[in-house]
């Protein structure tokens, strides 16, 4: 290659994500894996795997930055890191450039970050320390009821009502879910109403202003939580190429103007 | 990698005389309690400490005391012994900390200071709800297990504005005690003594506001996790020449630092206020975040709280009552954000952090679209952190870390678009 590449590494509680772009912003590869124990092994197989899919090596390497909860584990960076909702903010402005309402739902973490027109950060809220809302939460309620984390998102889309559920604290979600099992629900109708709290969780941490834009590796797998925080919201959402890798490339994006100054 | 910046801790020459003089009071308290002469009476952080010091008592704050559980991390530990006796996990923290290491017979006390085993015995307590309902309560439980007198000034709260008819009200309130504590202390009240003291608290009120005040230059010569440290002598030592003398010693070695051009923080960049109780167990973790980040987190509403302008030696205890009254923690919400925003223009503030404690709601001043409203009105950004005083339970190192990291690069970005 004769034109440098550019990486962002967004290093989560669950999963670690790298992306590959060039010196004008497109995305040339891109891989996702868990984030396991071994931080620093995930990001090396990661960065190699999205560099061979980017047609790249790590010689053409112009800059890379490292963002997410495992930054700091992480080696063959060259710019001072940042925090993921600065990267979520700068790729999602990258998708949008406009003013917009970010809702990140990541494994461990949601966020709502606000951005003016300029793309600057006018706030940002991060959920406290509970798993409402996040991907942890749909995890465990997958967990609890044997369905296959794939399979909630099908199967609440084939719901004919809905039940709620109301608690802030997902074991006692947890105990709701199992009553309504033994009352005989059916299950559609459950996942939907476990979809509908993890969105309304959300939902409560700070009002929308402006283009709703939603990212985040949850939303990815999940479409129907798309359609349902439209529904919820009484309007339609903006959804990036690749919500999961927003923070990632906000990163390389970073580290390409780094490179730059 | 990028390393990261270890940021340099300055430390303060004056520590030294400040460590001997609470080393010194500590002795005392303990050789009070032993002694048949003296006595010992508990008091809240801003109860009539004037009163009971004039009329010859060793004063003991039990919220000293568990702030200490909390710096050393013992809190946590403890916390659990009074739950199960009946005190919530989300009532006041200092209480439950406090009541545990009772229960459980041990103190920070006897490991700084070899030779005393803890607190002292009480003769009598005495609160001021002007704080919260939780010191009544605390109290009454060392009463209940001591059985000795507790008696107490129920505030009214939520004011603007320190009227004289609430005066009147603490005033009365003040005087009422007098009968329990001369019967305590085997003395009557001596006002020439009484006046003394009330000057004396004015006047370490005086030097600790300009001790706070000195961060006003920039860059700022002491922190907040300095000032938690430092007021250590305002708080037990109120009303006491020591106190008076050390507060001297420190204002001129951070005036000297300002002539210097010397800032606690090397390089700041950013001065951040702080609104809420420090967390006890993080202050160095804290401390050490924002230097990493070259920000001066440089003035907070919990150290400006022991400034009482309002001492009157001429009028010893109605000026109390003024001074106890004119507390922000008990003041409305109207008074409050006045207040604040008073101070981000004197200090020059770029950010303001909230900081919502788990167990002290009424330290914690987000909970009531405050900091939104502040932030419409002065268009100073904010943060909102959860934590806790003492209980690190309720404590997120990585939250807090990323949440921090984030709201400075949000400064950041409006200065470089500046
Ligand atoms: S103000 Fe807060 S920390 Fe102080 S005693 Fe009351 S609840 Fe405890």
């Amino acid at each position: 290659m004769t034109r440098p590449v550019f990486i962002g590494l967004d290093m989560g509680a669950s999963r670690t994500k790298v992306v590959v772009i060039d010196d004008q912003g497109a995305l040339l590869g891109h891989a996702v894996k868990k984030s396991g124990i071994d931080f620093a092994a995930t990001a090396a197989i990661c960065l190699d795997d999205a560099l061979l899919r980017a047609g790249a090596g790590r010689s053409d390497i112009g800059g890379a930055m490292a963002t997410g909860y495992g930054r700091s584990n992480v080696t063959f960076v060259t710019s001072r890191s940042k925090t993921e909702i600065s990267c979520h903010a700068r790729g999602c402005f990258h998708s949008f450039p406009e003013a917009q309402t970010i809702i990140d739902i990541g494994g461990q973490d949601n966020k709502i970050i606000k951005l003016d027109a300029a793309g600057r950060r006018q706030g940002f809220k991060m959920n406290r320390k509970c798993a409402a809302g996040t991907g942890a939460f749909l995890e465990e309620m997958s967990a609890r009821l044997d369905i296959p984390l794939q399979e909630m998102n099908n199967l609440a889309r084939r719901a004919t009502e809905m039940i709620k559920i109301g608690s802030y604290c997902t074991v006692f979600s947890a105990t709701e879910v199992l009553e309504s099992i033994r009352h005989g629900k059916p299950v559609a109708d459950i996942i939907k109403g476990i979809f509908y709290s993890m969105i309304q969780r959300v939902l409560e941490m700070d009002s929308l202003t402006e283009k709703v834009v939603l990212c985040g590796g949850v939303v990815a797998h999940n479409p129907y939580l798309v359609e349902m925080t439209e529904e919820m919201i009484g309007r339609s959402v903006l959804l990036p190429e690749y919500p999961q890798l927003t923070g990632a490339i906000g990163a390389a994006l970073f580290a390409r103007e780094d490179a730059e100054n | 990698m990028a390393a990261e910046k270890q940021p340099a801790r300055k430390k303060i020459e004056s520590t030294g005389q400040m460590m001997k003089i609470m080393s010194e009071y500590f002795y005392d308290l303990n050789d009070a309690a032993a002694a048949s002469d003296r006595k010992v009476a508990w008091c809240t952080s801003v109860g009539p400490a004037e009163l009971l010091r004039a009329m010859g008592f060793a004063v003991h704050f039990p919220e000293n005391h568990a702030a200490m559980l909390g710096a050393t991390r013992m809190a946590t530990e403890l916390i659990p012994e009074a739950n199960t006796i009946g005190y919530s996990p989300d009532i006041c923290s200092y209480l439950t900390a406090d009541i545990g290491a009772h229960l459980k017979g041990i103190s920070p006390l006897a490991r700084a200071y070899p030779g005393i085993e803890a607190p002292p015995r009480p003769d009598v307590l005495v609160y001021n709800t002007n704080q919260c309902r939780d010191v009544q309560d605390w109290f009454s439980w060392y009463a209940r297990e001591f059985d000795v007198p507790c008696i107490g000034i129920t505030s009214p709260k939520n004011f603007t504005d320190v009227s004289e008819i609430l005066v009147d009200d603490v005033t009365r309130q003040i005087e009422a005690l007098i009968p329990t504590l001369e019967e305590v202390s085997g003395q009557s009240l001596d006002m020439a003594r009484l006046r003394e003291t009330v000057a004396l608290s004015r006047e370490c009120t005086e030097l600790w506001r300009q001790v706070l005040e000195t961060a006003m230059a920039v860059p700022a010569p002491l922190t907040f996790f300095d000032g938690t440290i430092h007021m250590g002598p305002a708080v037990v030592l109120r009303g006491t020449r020591q106190a008076v003398d050390y507060y001297r010693q420190l204002l001129a070695e951070l005036q000297q630092r300002i002539a210097d051009g010397s800032g606690a923080v090397d390089d700041e960049q950013y001065r951040i206020y702080w609104e809420g109780m420090p967390v006890w167990g993080r202050l160095r973790q804290h401390s050490e975040l924002f230097a990493r980040l070259n920000v001066s987190v440089l003035v907070s509403t919990y150290c400006s709280s022991w400034i009482f302008p309002d001492f009157d030696p001429e009028e010893p205890i109605r000026s109390m009552a003024r001074a106890y009254l004119g507390l922000f923690i008990v003041r409305s919400d109207a008074y409050k954000e006045q207040y604040i925003k008073q101070m981000l223009e004197k200090f020059r503030i770029d950010g303001i952090i909230y900081h919502d404690a788990k167990t002290c709601p009424c330290n914690s001043n987000s909970r009531y679209g405050m900091p939104q409203r502040l932030e419409r009105e002065t268009g100073i950004p904010s943060l909102v952190i959860s934590g806790d005083l003492n209980d690190l339970r309720c404590v997120s190192d990585e939250q807090t870390v990323t949440n921090v990291e984030a709201f400075i690069e949000q400064l950041e970005e409006r200065k470089d678009h500046a």
